[in-house]
């Protein structure tokens, strides 16, 4: 099959992208605003590439398939939405520890609890700053276009077994519902041979590959951690990305990521039509987060205005990044609200008239 | 006599005499350690059938010439370190999602043999949902379950098995139905589905129960490998730590009180 031009939901596309990377497996259970993944993938999969497809009873069960099949060294996905998510936290630090790769894919929706089935974006602390218990690190990619949403599923294969490591697709109900044309890359054929380390049965020729996660002894356990840091420090060396969107000239950037990147960008219009020179700052990877790239941008504009679906979760690593050289102020809708570009912009024009902090007596 | 002293003719007569005097040679042999267990020392209490359920595993993997095409997942409790014994390649499952894990590997590696190894606590508490699930869609997969009615390693506490009226350290007075409900029988329950293929209860107590129990497992694993779906063998043990007992009062005290609610034998015989 060649290149292909189509329109495409989020979520099929996502599945879509799965099926032509030569996936070999996606266990997953049902949770709105993203079952269209599992069904999709149910009804193409099998019948295309053999690959496994298999519903869970659980997102609890599901992570823990991923972790059984994708030890064996198999390219295998789940994927769920927020509540789910908060479910697999466990599997998913278990999956880290063990460094077993895998893509997951979060479709959110506005929390806390139940929350709603409207999108948002108040996992980015979940996913980003830990979720499970102890010290790991999940490489999370931001998708803001349907188009990213199948890139990112090639993308966060490469990387996962590139460096042995799970990898988050942290998109949103609207992206995983919403239409768009998408340019889908050629098939890709399924994986036939094993990874030197999968636990896949073990044959004279090699010792026992053991996926596990526990030491009783502490200095060993330390020794462990230390090589996870190391395999990070590694990854926020050489695989953050970020857009910066007519920054060159910029007064005033605004900074936000996934679906609001775009309508920032639509905001920075009405505000460049306004005679206000703004820009846009868009991490791709949330993890890691372009800290020295976005402190650069510093230098050069009187102030930022982080916007998310949520309550100001990456706004503290805008803060982090900016290191008070700049004023960084907020606007945040949460509970599945989505910021309109003229409500940013709105609320972009009440900062410069009225700030909030002390720092931005340049703006005024 | 220093084997320095001796030319090469004197040590090869001398080992030939040693091996034509020995009674040491392949027809005598009646015990050896099985290829599939690793030397390392276990872990486990004197007197504990976690040691016996291994080696039968090992011996029938060596029996059966599997042992590169198995795969075994080890739980979260006592056995959390089943992959230091066992020379094969494993996974080792959080606690009580043995299952889910076991269902992974096997749908991704159908023709491997896979096998779940599980404590009471770990199959029928927390990962009471995956077992059901797993036997459910009767994964082609073998599920070996330790019951000896209590969390070892955690030092004793209630398990969803534990007796009636039997003593843990949070059932200090004795297991209450009244605010602790009764002793979950999940071999029974599981036996129920559809998706079970041979469902069967075995001890480790003694030689002729030992026996029995590597029977059943090398049945399941020959099963599993004709494609007849879950294969489920509870082996009823022993915690003479936990219990608070010499090893041999541990295993009269299984005779006595746990046999008699959980009895040995099969529950679901394969249909063909």
């Amino acid at each position: 099959m060649k290149k292909e031009l189509r329109l495409m939901k989020g979520n099929e596309a996502l599945a879509e992208a799965a099926i032509l990377y030569g996936c070999d497996a996606y266990f997953g259970y049902p949770i709105t605003p993203q079952s269209e993944i599992l069904e999709y993938l149910s009804n193409e999969a099998a019948k295309r590439t053999g690959m496994v497809i298999l519903q869970a009873e659980s997102e609890i069960a599901s992570i823990n398939m991923v972790y059984g099949a994708a030890g064996t060294g198999k390219r295998v996905m789940t994927s769920s939405s927020s509540p789910g998510m908060s479910l697999m936290q466990e599997g998913i630090s278990y999956i880290a520890c063990g460094e077993i790769p895998c893509v997951l894919v979060n479709v959110q929706r506005g929390g806390p609890g139940l929350g709603t089935i409207q999108p948002g974006q108040a996992d980015y602390f979940q996913s980003v700053k830990g979720g499970g218990h102890g010290d790991y690190k999940l490489v999370t990619y931001a998708p803001s276009t349907v188009q990213e949403m199948v890139d990112f599923v090639f993308d966060g294969f490469d990387l996962a077994f590139k460096y042995r490591t799970p990898v988050m697709i942290l998109t949103d109900g609207a992206l995983g519902q919403m239409m768009e044309k998408v340019l889908l890359p050629e098939q890709r054929p399924r994986k036939t041979e094993y990874e030197p380390w999968g636990s896949t049965g073990k044959t004279p020729d090699r010792e026992r590959n053991i996926i596990y996660t526990l030491s009783l002894q502490p200095d060993v356990m330390e020794k462990w951690n230390e090589r996870l840091q190391k395999k990070y420090r590694s990854i926020e060396a050489n695989e953050i990305r970020f857009e910066a969107i007519d920054c060159e000239d910029a007064d005033y950037v605004l900074v936000a990521y996934g679906l609001v990147a775009r309508i920032c960008q639509k905001a920075a219009h009405i505000a460049r039509d306004h005679g206000i020179k703004v820009g846009v700052f868009r991490p791709i990877t949330l993890y890691p987060f372009p800290y020295e790239q976005l402190n650069k941008v510093a230098d050069n504009v009187k102030a930022f205005m982080t916007v998310e679906m949520n309550a100001g979760q990456m706004l503290e690593d805008v803060k982090l990044a900016v290191n008070g050289k700049k004023s960084v102020e907020f606007y945040g809708r949460m509970g599945g609200m989505i910021p309109s570009p003229e409500d940013i912009f709105a609320k972009l024009e009440e900062k410069l008239n009225h700030p909030v902090s002390k720092l931005v007596g340049e703006l005024a | 006599m220093n084997e320095k002293t001796m030319t090469v003719e004197e040590a090869q007569h001398f080992e030939q005499i040693l091996r034509e005097e020995s009674i040491c040679t392949n027809e005598n042999l009646v015990f050896e350690v099985p290829d599939t267990l690793t030397d390392n020392t276990m872990h486990y209490c004197p007197g504990c059938g976690h040691g016996v359920a291994h080696r039968i595993i090992a011996e029938v993997i060596d029996e059966l010439d599997i042992q590169k095409d198995t795969i075994g997942v080890a739980p979260v409790g006592c056995s959390v370190l089943a992959y230091n014994y066992l020379n094969i390649d494993m996974s080792g499952a959080a606690h009580g999602r043995a299952a889910a894990v076991a269902t992974g590997i096997k749908r991704v590696l159908p023709d491997k043999y896979v096998f779940s190894y599980q404590g009471d606590g770990d199959l029928a508490a927390i990962g009471t949902g995956e077992t059901i699930h797993t036997c459910n869609r009767g994964e082609n997969i073998l599920i070996i379950f330790i019951n000896n009615g209590i969390y070892g390693m955690t030092g004793g506490q209630m398990a969803p098995t534990t007796l009636v009226g039997m003593k843990s350290t949070t059932s200090p007075f004795g297991r209450d139905v009244e605010t602790m409900g009764a002793p979950l029988k999940i071999t029974e329950l599981i036996a129920q589905l559809p998706g079970t293929y041979y469902v069967t209860r075995t001890a480790v107590n003694s030689p002729n129960n030992v026996r029995k129990a590597k029977a059943a497992i090398k049945k399941s694993f020959e099963y599993q490998k004709l494609n007849k779906g879950l294969c489920f063998v509870e082996i009823v043990t022993n915690c003479p730590s936990n219990w608070k007992m010499t090893p041999l009062e541990s295993n009269k005290w299984l005779e006595e009180n746990m046999l008699p609610f959980y009895p040995l034998g099969d529950i679901k015989k394969p249909s063909n």
